[in-house]
């Protein structure tokens, strides 16, 4: 019992990971909390969805149930997003950042762009559920006692491989570079010659990008509806304090620790309460360590 | 037609409280909470479950007066308040915004799962209503309520008038402006916002008794997320930091949400029943963001206060 809730609180952090480091992103480089970003896995998943409708889901390959076109889909959904990440920035938060608002400001438009973009989603899509695939899985037995999906399995590699290819960039180049001198001091960082414009922009590109494919991925596992981004949006945000804001290693270990918490409480506590740990894990960590795992004290 | 504006009359000053309840965290004392709705919840599940007409299946249900389903709901918001705000009021703005979000997440889900004493989806029925045997037809109940709501708005539209030009009011502007000076005269500034918090939240418990006992009867899906996001656009729109504002934003927003409801109901054919409510909550979310980019001080925005003593 216990060894499969890890396994599904594995499979289900990896997805959170990948959500919260957008969220970590834009409150660490934006200065805001994005109440917004649920609504880019969703809108990720979603337009993978009108691929698929074009492309197919492909012929199920190996133990997986999709083929390589549901890569690709997951792939153009992920450029899709980005830029639809850096287009409500432009049409909206530029503005108010423009007008110097203050963050507070942000989070109140978040609150209208999240209203409209599901709602588009629900307008466009409507209220059922879709699916990417119809073939069904058999679970394998990994373990004794502990059945996964193939489909699982490779979602947690693609995610955690997602994970190392952002972190070599943001450690390597130079815009990864001029990323975390943001995150760091904005001041600063103009100071340094770093065009902001620039960073903001690439920040909201990465966010987007996989935030898509957390919403693919969700999607896949088993289906899409117009909400499955708007009801992770807790974790999300429990997961990228947990693991203290800016760090993409605390985003990452935050998911999965927000992951197997939610997991592993199903088996004390009634399933229909599981939206909650989030919340209860997020009220331990601001009153015990406001800073995050990762985070350092102000 | 008289008897639709009368109804809709009734909702625009319950939604009304709520966002002068919300204008006295966030617009007074810059507290953000966005979990308005579940404090509205907690309100509308005490006074559905003390009143409502007993039935065995149902641990509450005790069939109590109006009134003191009203007093209780109060009662109990306060006290939810206060715990939520003593364990969260010290975050940092946006902190608290996602801490309270979850709050108002959590209570909804109990009040979805636990059954017993909420009747879980199916929700409660035949919740108390003021004077109802007085007032047999549904136009006289309504026609009496919107009267009620009228007595009751101005009272609390007077008291929290007094309240805000009262040095306590005034100690609330301070601390939102500037913190450390208002503390180093020696105001507890954890205190005046915890204080704030709870009357606050009282306001948005007395809207929900008001609004189940209005409606008569309590459902888990009238208490989602998107509640709380009308009422901040209510705010927003109305000119946040303005009582005024905050009546006239309540108005504006719900005009729109029930006019273009009415509109979508003759455009849109019931099969796609749910895309026409979506293309309702697609206007209110653009023009929450329209008016922070063009009107970022909302219709009536807040009144600038100069001290009389300025020029001594």
């Amino acid at each position: 019992m216990i060894a499969q809730a890890l396994a599904d609180g594995i499979f289900t952090g990896a997805i959170i990971a990948l959500g919260a480091i957008g969220v970590t992103f834009t409150l660490e480089i934006m200065r805001f909390a994005n109440f917004a970003h649920g609504e880019l896995l969703t809108w990720g998943a979603y337009l993978a969805l009108v691929v698929v409708a074009f492309a197919g889901p492909g012929t199920p390959t190996g133990p997986f149930s999709f083929g390589w076109q549901l890569l690709a889909a997951a792939l153009v959904a992920a450029v899709l997003t980005g830029l639809a990440a850096w287009a409500v920035d432009t049409l909206v938060f530029r503005r108010l950042r423009r007008q110097g608002a203050m963050p507070l400001t942000m989070v109140f438009a978040a609150f209208g762009a999240a209203l409209v973009m599901r709602h588009l989603i629900l307008l466009i899509w409507g209220p059922q559920s879709h699916y990417y695939t119809r073939e069904l899985q058999i679970a394998v037995e990994l373990l004794p006692g502990v059945r996964v999906l193939p489909d699982q399995i490779f979602i947690v590699g693609l995610a955690l491989a997602a994970m190392i290819a952002l972190h070599v960039f943001l450690v390597r180049s130079r815009t990864g570079m001029a990323m975390r001198a943001m995150a760091e001091s904005p001041a600063l960082a103009q100071v340094c010659g770093i065009e902001v414009d620039a960073v903001v922009r690439l920040t909201w590109i990465i966010s987007g990008a996989l935030a898509a494919f957390a919403g693919v991925f969700t999607g896949l596992t088993p289906q899409l509806h117009p909400e499955i981004g708007f009801n992770l949006l807790l974790s999300l945000f429990a997961a990228a304090i947990l693991g203290g804001t800016g760090s993409l290693a605390g985003a990452v270990v935050g998911g999965f620790l927000v992951g197997l918490a939610e997991n592993l409480s199903l088996l004390v506590i009634n399933p229909g309460y599981k939206g909650a740990m989030p919340f209860l894990l997020l009220l331990v960590i601001l009153l015990l360590r406001p800073q995050g795992i990762f985070g350092q004290r102000t | 037609m008289l008897s639709y504006l009368v109804f809709f009359a009734c909702i625009v000053l319950i939604l009304g409280m709520l966002t002068l309840a919300l204008n006295l965290q966030w617009g007074f004392t810059g507290l953000f909470n966005a979990g308005v709705v579940g404090f509205y919840a907690i309100g509308a599940y005490t006074h559905a479950i003390l009143t409502a007409a007993p039935q065995p299946r149902y641990v509450g249900n005790f069939g109590l007066p109006w009134i003191v389903g009203v007093l209780a709901a109060m009662a109990a918001t306060a006290l939810a308040g206060w715990l939520i705000g003593m364990l969260t009021i010290r975050l940092r703005g946006d902190y608290l915004a996602i801490a309270t979000f979850g709050v108002a997440v959590s209570i909804q889900l109990v009040a979805l799962n636990w059954e017993p004493l909420t009747g879980g989806s199916q929700g409660l029925a035949r919740i108390g209503k003021p004077l109802a045997e007085l007032f047999p037809t549904p136009f006289g109940f309504n026609l009496w309520f919107l009267g009620l709501m009228f007595v009751l708005m101005a009272t609390i539209y007077w008291a929290l008038d007094r309240v805000l030009m009262s040095p306590w009011g005034r100690a609330l502007k301070a601390i939102r402006e500037d913190e450390t000076a208002a503390v180093a005269l020696g105001k507890s500034a954890r205190r005046f916002r915890l204080e704030a918090f709870v009357l606050g939240s009282t306001l948005m418990g007395l809207a929900g008794a008001l609004y189940v006992s209005f409606i008569g009867f309590v459902s888990p899906f009238d208490f989602l997320p998107i509640v709380t996001f009308q009422v901040w656009a209510m705010l927003i729109v109305g000119g946040s930091g303005n009582n005024r504002g905050a009546l006239l934003g309540a108005l504006i927003v719900w005009a729109i949400w029930a006019g273009s409801g009415v509109a979508v109901a003759k455009l849109v054919p019931p099969s796609h029943a749910a895309q026409g409510a979506a293309i309702q909550v697609i206007l209110i979310g653009l023009l929450l963001m329209l008016v922070l980019l063009f009107r970022p001080r909302g219709l009536i925005g807040e009144a600038a206060v100069v001290s009389r003593h300025v020029n001594d």
